[in-house]
């Protein structure tokens, strides 16, 4: 799983790619140096290629134009972005774990979270399962 | 030549645009996260730098993944912020410092980083709330310089990159023709973690050791690799490379004017340091 998630880092222009045997080395050691970490989907190539028209989508909402243009059809807006039935169906439910799944960005689908008046604290609560009190206390017992 | 007054690096966090806009300084809350900045205006109102080089890293306000530079530098005459998509007020535009902007741009091309160059560029909370926060009179009264690094798409810079980046800016700045004074500002983190199911993680022992590391031996966190650092420091914790960029501007002894850190604010451990330049 590592390994093909990162494949993408040993490729090159092809010619300066190098025999499979040489890639398959490299591949397990970058592997092998990132190990994954619970609870935690970096934002990278696969991701950002996953996640593009959704972000894309979400990233429109700086503007309160496309904000109104959303919350009055929320349907023909996907449908404008071309959002995949996963990403779709994570806007209809509001599932954040959903939406990161599907290649959602973190900084992107906050502006999706203020549409709906949802803080971080909310967001964060909606993720970890917890109450928005209880997620609160999580962070303060940090402290 | 221009000389380098200190550095100041403080937390970014959105929720502090809306508890400003509300008066909420003195509120329980924000109390202990605002009086942290007191003694550093303080320090400001000695020093009067003439000028502030930001770095910063951008949320999809003005890069989207269209376009994602690594490193980019704005070269405009004012820096605009705008709507970001969830409510915070939008603050008044920054006068830009376009002389040094284009020091900087050639300086960092010399010494081989290909920076992107942004003669218009919009600038969000990281970059208006820390000017906020340091000079809270609207507009803030002192140019300023941003320098963005990608902390949104991986992969991302290193934190060994990111000093090297902060090393050259310095150089770049002590070889400005001018008597100017400059401050350069480093902001994000500390730890925090806002997207999955580890959001909210904290990690206060490794913060207060990287704050630490900052005074005496400012390279430590360059050890660590990006995935490190996340595992370390949460999703977005790894924001503290911007600190670790203008640390290494300063270059050399530092004397320490005052640090604070606070958790949390919003789901974030709040940190903020001023070290005044010793050489």
């Amino acid at each position: 799983m590592a390994a093909q998630k990162f494949a993408y880092l040993s490729r090159g222009p092809i010619w300066c790619r190098r025999s499979t045997t040489q890639r398959r080395k490299e591949i397990t050691v970058t592997a092998t140096k990132l190990p994954p970490i619970p609870g935690t989907t970096p934002f990278d190539g696969e991701q950002a290629k996953k996640g593009y028209a959704l972000n894309k989508m979400c990233f429109s909402f700086n503007s309160a134009e496309c904000r109104a243009e959303f919350l009055c059809d929320e349907e023909a807006y996907m449908k404008k972005y071309s959002l995949n039935e996963d990403q779709a169906a994570g806007i209809r439910a509001r599932d954040v774990l959903g939406l990161i799944r599907a290649g959602g960005n973190a900084y992107y689908l906050a502006k999706f979270a203020g549409i709906l008046g949802l803080n971080m604290q909310d967001i964060g609560a909606l993720q970890t399962g917890m109450t928005v009190e209880q997620f609160k206390a999580k962070l303060a017992a940090y402290a | 030549m221009a000389r380098i007054v200190g550095m100041l690096t403080t937390s970014h966090v959105p929720a502090i645009g809306g508890a400003i806009a509300k008066s909420l300084q003195q509120d329980a809350y924000w109390k202990p996260f605002f009086d942290g900045f007191l003694p550093v205006r303080k320090w400001l109102d000695e020093v009067k730098p003439d000028v502030a080089v930001v770095l910063y890293n951008d949320h999809g306000l003005n890069f989207f993944l269209d376009k994602m530079p690594t490193f980019a530098v704005g070269a405009a005459r004012e820096y605009h912020n705008a709507d970001e998509g969830w409510g915070i007020p939008t603050l008044a535009p920054t006068r830009g410092e376009i002389d040094l902007s284009w020091h900087l741009i050639n300086h960092l091309v010399e010494r081989d980083f290909d920076i992107t160059t942004c003669q218009e560029m919009l600038v969000d909370h990281a970059f208006t709330i820390p000017l906020k926060l340091f000079w809270p009179q609207s507009p803030c009264p002192i140019p300023a310089v941003p320098v963005c690094i990608n902390t949104v798409q991986f992969p991302l810079p290193s934190a060994k990159r990111c000093y090297a980046l902060g090393e050259v800016v310095g150089d770049a700045i002590r070889n400005w023709d001018t008597d100017k004074k400059v401050v350069v500002i480093g902001t994000g983190g500390l730890s925090h973690q806002l997207d999955g199911e580890r959001a909210g993680f904290i990690n206060k022992d490794f913060d207060l050791k990287f704050m630490d590391s900052m005074i005496d031996d400012p390279k430590w966190a360059t050890q660590f690799s990006i995935h490190e650092l996340v595992e370390k420091t949460g999703t977005q914790g790894v924001e503290l490379v911007m600190w670790l960029a203008a640390r290494a501007a300063v270059k050399g002894k530092v004397r320490k004017v005052h640090s604070n850190y606070h958790i949390p604010i919003s789901n974030t451990a709040s940190g903020l340091m001023a070290l005044e330049a010793l050489e």
